[in-house]
């Protein structure tokens, strides 16, 4: 049942810090995050943890374990041997608070920048309309818990400092996607989409899809779908033509771009 | 490989010297897609420029298929509008499955992946300094996707020809048993081509720009309901893009070699009837 | 950074010396994130006021992204017979009649409408084969009444709140928590907080303060609540003046899981039962039929083939015992678990694998098969579920004016769970998100009115200097010469006396032992010490919310031992049945004047009118 568990956290502040030993005991069923409970109760009362469900619903307690990002409550200890030395740093694209705790302000900025859902009148009822068929690919984006994993993993910005200024990532584009999407929505986000958040810079190495807890297909049914919609909007020759002779998707009719 | 001061060590990030702590093997597979894409592309490169040993009637190899050059005699199903093409008749029309498959999202994923090292793998900091991603020239051009899968979709539609064609009785040089060399005939080529050209249009309807075109761009699918029962089916292939992107490459590289074996007289045709 | 640190507190001296304080003003500052905070910041903001949030997390991980099943409004989607008269009775009944009628009768009426704008602000609820929002059945809701999105509505809803808060451009002070609502003389002045990150002090001057910092389910040992939930607002409610209701009922979740122990508690949503789930023990009898009270008879299924028919044909059904209100659930399990036909973790089973095929499960449920696959390795389409019960909701808080939520302290607004009389003795499944948004958006505008309407007051330094002093006590070395406490330690001594003393199942006896040891706990308390620095320090946070914890878990424990009947939420062994007595009034909690205990009165509920009194005659 219970074992001692070998643990290398990451301890310490942006002026510095390194990985610290410990062992802990743990026992069956448990995951990353109880073990390191048990370290702050029992050994280092002032780590520093940010966490808040401990279900894998509300994406705080990011880090990287093993040098994967991923959930500390969704990790579980079985996942690993028992003799095995498991590491815990903090997210290693944006600066470090304090311990495991990631100053992920980037994140916050990027969601004031973006778009916003802008519907039309409702329905003489009072209602609106839409079905399920037409909400379900903005659903899968909307099942995003905001645990930034997709950030810190994008080597966009993770290798690329300089490239936080102009990049939205991933979290964000599938925002975008949703707006796109969106049944009622009334504003074509193309252009901002290309042009402010950066869309171009992903290649679609997908590791954002890899990490993503909640299984949300980050990259096929939301980055690549805006990228052929930005594709419409610029370079398709048949598409172009096609509004010259006045030949036209016009699902999109009643949209303005902003 | 020496750590930079703008990626994961910047300044202000939690200081840990290591550019990856992963102990997996992620390196693994980078690693093979370098090897096994790099010998496509020596294989293919030689194939293309040869210029001959590409035709084993009835069987035209996809390299050279339509073979719109100076091709020899039967090769050629479509003209020869390019008969002053001084070169290898593959190069004519080699481009555009080069560059569907270039310029395809899967591709991109494992090029960028092994060969670019941007980045090798997940969270393993990749060695470059600067990284514009695709928003400038030449990469930029990754955007004309959709156009090279207008192309390959004739292309697809070509092959399928061929292997149509592959069915034709075979000359009489050819001839096994009996030396019947009319009606139908089925040889181990013809099941090679088949298959390929099966894995070949999987791989291009499994296509990203096919998924979108075929209803993906759509708001409202409760509107088009066959466009959606057609996007809910590509979405379905597009799951396995990559698989059919691995699969369909080894397919029409063993095409070609069996009909290069074929030409050069090294094997015999394997025939079933 | 600078290089100088404070010494024992590690955070810069700079400001440290010049007193250490950041100061903001604001018209209306709202204490919390979660659905009932960002609407009344939305509101507040949108009536003209100068708003900023202040929460312990970052933005968008409040509790209300736990919240699975659904949002209660008689929209009248699915069933064009309901409406907001059949919500009220619904509620009202639910809470056994000790709800505040006003605030039932609000909720009820703009539900509908607060639901239709998160629509609005771009939420995706599920459709019904209309393109209306879809609802789905719950507990004590006699119609499919809950708007949806699969199983985590709570998500949607934060979500989308918090989208619209960011593009309203509201100030948000994250990671922020706040130990003091200041006061000149009688009114609100503004509250006192600390950056988690840095330690720092805060201050931000402001007419009126709306708390909406949830619950108090951290006190017990097993719940399905956050680390958050330590009655913050119930506390600084207390602390400013204000009074509390209701405070003995404390819901108690029918299934939370129990296995694997780290887990134990976590929420499997009621949307479980909704969609067909039953429950069964370890002998495999359906054993709910055994357990439907006289109060719910005539509108319960009394056998199987009836109560499988229901979920088909409502109207000529009735309902499954299984979606009997919460109250009624949990205690029947907790009776089956003692009778010894628990499952080997000690819980019962809950089966939907056995009713419903794996492509609807998965459909319909989503994050409960994600959770079980993940955290138990269950897969829930093929076979049953353990549980158990599973502390969730406090029906009691700050008692309030059910129009305009202000509380007894002029400029202090309760929303949500940290306001008290909506709910009564006991929560009826999907009222919770709803009465965020319908009090939430209430409190908000009613605090921008109240600001605008008000000369602004100054805080009193004294006040500060108090708060400051209380905020920093852990770190004394005075503290931490003598037997210095972990507050780990007293941490999980409350909860496990909680949980022991004050549980699903009470008795006089244990309530007044109950007392004692939280009576040695606050002595323990007053000796705790932390180490390290103020530097995002989560021992000390911890140290300093313990303090609200105890209060809020004396205010139970009282309430709790001077109730002598059963109701709801509130079990007593000693007093098994409902006293119409005490079916007709309130206890009513205050700060006795050593500021470190509370006291206890009654107070006869208000008066129903009488047309909503009659749509109870039948």
């Amino acid at each position: 049942m219970g074992y001692d568990l070998k643990m290398r956290v990451w301890r310490g502040d942006a002026e510095g810090g390194g990985l610290t030993d410990y062992t802990v005991e743990v026992s069956e069923g448990e995951v990353v995050l109880d073990a390191l409970h048990r370290l702050q109760a029992t050994q280092t009362g002032d780590l520093a943890i940010r966490w808040n469900c401990k279900a894998g619903k509300c994406g705080s307690c990011s880090a990287e374990v093993n040098g994967r990002p991923r959930l500390m409550c969704m990790t579980r200890l079985s996942d690993f041997e028992e003799s095995e030395t498991i590491t815990v740093t903090p997210l290693r694209t944006f600066p470090v608070i304090r311990d495991l705790v990631t100053d992920v302000s980037f994140n916050y900025e990027k969601a004031r920048e973006l778009p916003y859902a802008e519907l039309g009148p409702r329905d003489a009822d009072g209602k609106r309309r839409m079905m399920q068929v037409d909400v379900e690919r903005g659903q899968e984006f909307r099942k995003c818990i905001e645990c930034y994993l997709c950030q810190d993993v994008c080597h966009v910005v993770r290798d690329h400092e300089d490239n936080k200024q102009h990049f939205a990532g991933p979290r964000f584009f599938i925002r975008y996607a949703e707006l796109d999407m969106h049944p009622l929505d009334t504003h074509d986000r193309r252009r901002l989409a290309q042009e402010a958040a950066g869309l171009g810079m992903c290649n679609i190495t997908k590791c954002c899809t890899e990490v993503c807890p909640e299984g949300i297909h980050i990259t096929d049914n939301g980055i690549i779908p805006m990228k052929e919609r930005v594709v419409d909007r610029r370079y398709d020759p048949l598409v172009w033509l096609g509004n010259k002779i006045g030949l036209r998707n016009k699902d999109n009719d009643g949209r303005t771009e902003v | 490989m020496a750590t930079t001061d703008h990626g994961v060590t910047s300044p202000g990030r939690a200081h840990i010297e290591e550019r990856t702590l992963r102990r997996d093997r992620w390196w693994l597979q980078p690693l093979t897609t370098f090897v096994v894409f790099s010998a496509f592309v020596v294989y293919a490169t030689v194939r293309a420029f040869l210029g001959r040993d590409y035709y084993a009637s009835p069987y035209l190899s996809p390299f050279y298929s339509p073979c719109l050059g100076d091709c020899v005699a039967g090769a050629s199903d479509f003209g020869q509008p390019f008969a002053w093409w001084p070169l290898s008749a593959a190069l004519i029309i080699l481009v555009f499955p080069l560059g569907f498959r270039m310029t395809c999202y899967y591709y991109r994923k494992a090029y960028y992946r092994a060969f670019w090292m941007s980045p090798p793998a997940c969270g393993v900091a990749e060695p470059h300094r600067s990284y514009s991603g695709e928003t400038r020239f030449p990469l930029l051009l990754q955007n004309v996707h959709r156009w090279f899968w207008y192309a390959a979709v004739l292309v697809g539609a070509v092959l399928t020809f061929d292997v149509v064609l592959a069915f034709r009785p075979m000359p009489a040089q050819y001839a096994v048993g009996d030396g019947e060399t009319s009606g139908v005939h089925m040889g181990l080529g013809t099941l090679l081509m088949l298959v390929n050209v099966v894995l070949i249009w999987l791989y291009t309807l499994s296509c990203h720009s096919c998924r979108h075109i075929v209803g993906g761009r759509l708001r409202h699918f409760s509107q088009h309901p066959v466009r959606y029962r057609l996007w809910t089916w590509v979405s379905r292939l597009n799951e396995s893009h990559g698989r059919w992107a691995w699969y369909s490459l080894f397919s029409v590289a063993i095409v070609d070699l069996y009909i290069f074996l074929l030409a050069t007289g090294t094997i015999q045709d394997v025939r079933f009837f | 950074m600078t290089q100088t640190r404070h010494p024992m507190t590690g955070n810069e001296m700079s400001y440290y010396a010049e007193g250490g304080t950041e100061r903001h003003r604001y018209d209306v500052v709202v204490v919390g994130a979660g659905g009932a905070g960002l609407r009344a910041a939305i509101a507040a903001h949108e009536a003209g006021a100068e708003t900023a949030i202040v929460c312990k997390s970052l933005l968008g991980k409040a509790h209300t992204v736990m919240a699975e099943g659904g949002i209660a409004a008689a929209m009248g989607n699915r069933w064009p017979e309901d409406n907001w008269q059949v919500h009220f009775r619904d509620t009202m009944r639910g809470g056994k009649m000790l709800n505040h009628w006003r605030m039932a009768q609000l909720h009820a009426q703009e539900a509908p409408e607060r639901v239709l704008e998160l629509e609005d602000w771009g939420a995706l609820f599920d459709r019904t084969e209309d393109g209306l929002i879809s609802q789905r059945d719950f507990g004590g809701h006699r119609y499919a009444r809950l708007a949806h999105v699969g199983d985590r509505t709570g998500l949607e809803m934060i979500r989308t709140l918090q989208q619209r808060a960011v593009q309203l451009g509201i100030d948000v002070f994250m990671e922020c928590t706040v130990t003091e609502v200041l006061k000149q003389d009688d009114r609100v002045a503004g509250a006192f907080g600390y950056w988690r990150e840095t330690g720092r002090f805060v201050i931000i001057e402001a007419p009126a303060v709306v708390l909406a910092t949830g619950g108090i389910g951290k006190s017990f040992k097993v719940t399905s609540n956050s680390w958050e939930y330590t009655g913050d607002g119930h506390a600084l409610a207390l602390r400013a003046g204000a009074s509390l209701i209701n405070m003995e009922f404390v819901q108690f979740h029918p299934t939370g899981m129990v296995w694997p122990p780290s887990v134990k508690g976590l929420l499997v949503t009621e949307s479980v039962r909704g969609d067909g789930g039953i429950l069964r023990n370890s002998e495999g009898k359906r054993f709910m039929f055994d357990y439907i009270p006289d109060y719910f008879r005539s509108e319960t299924a009394d056998s199987e083939e009836e109560a499988d028919r229901w979920y088909e044909d409502k109207k000529n059904n009735r309902r499954p015992p299984e979606l009997l209100p919460r109250d009624e659930v949990a205690r029947a399990i907790n009776s089956e678990i003692k009778a010894g036909r628990g499952s080997p973790h000690g819980g019962i089973y809950l089966d939907i694998a056995s009713r419903r095929d794996a492509d609807y499960i998965r459909k319909r449920l989503p994050s409960m098969y994600h959770q079980f696959k993940e955290l138990a390795d269950v897969d829930i389409t093929a076979e049953p579920m353990e549980i158990g019960p599973t502390c969730h909701y406090v029906m009691g808080g700050v008692e309030v004016d059910p129009d305009t939520q202000q509380s007894a302290v002029p400029g202090l607004y309760a929303a949500g769970e940290v306001s008290g009389g909506m709910h009564g003795s006991n929560r009826l499944g999907g009222n919770s998100l709803s009465d965020l948004l319908v009090f939430g958006k209430r409190s908000g505008e009613a605090a921008a009115a109240y600001a605008a309407s008000v000369p602004r007051p100054s805080v009193v330094e004294a006040d500060v200097r108090a708060a400051q002093a209380g905020a920093l006590a852990p770190f004394e070395p005075a503290a931490a010469a003598g037997a210095a406490e972990n507050p780990y330690t007293i941490q999980q001594d409350l909860q496990q006396a909680m949980n022991d003393l004050v549980g699903i199942i009470r008795t006089g006896v244990e309530l007044e032992q109950s007392l004692v040891a939280l009576e040695r706990l606050k002595e323990r308390a007053g000796s705790m010490a932390v180490e390290g620095h103020r530097q995002y320090n989560p021992g000390w946070h911890l140290a300093l919310d313990l303090h609200n914890m105890l209060l809020v878990s004396e205010c139970i424990a009282r309430a709790a031992l001077a109730r002598q009947e059963s109701r709801g939420g509130h079990t007593r062994d000693d007093f098994p049945g409902p006293d119409p007595e005490w079916g007709a009034k309130n206890l009513v909690l205050t700060l006795d004047t050593s500021g470190d205990g509370v006291e206890i009165a009654e107070k006869p509920l208000p008066v129903m009118p009488d047309d909503l009194r009659e749509l109870f005659e039948d």
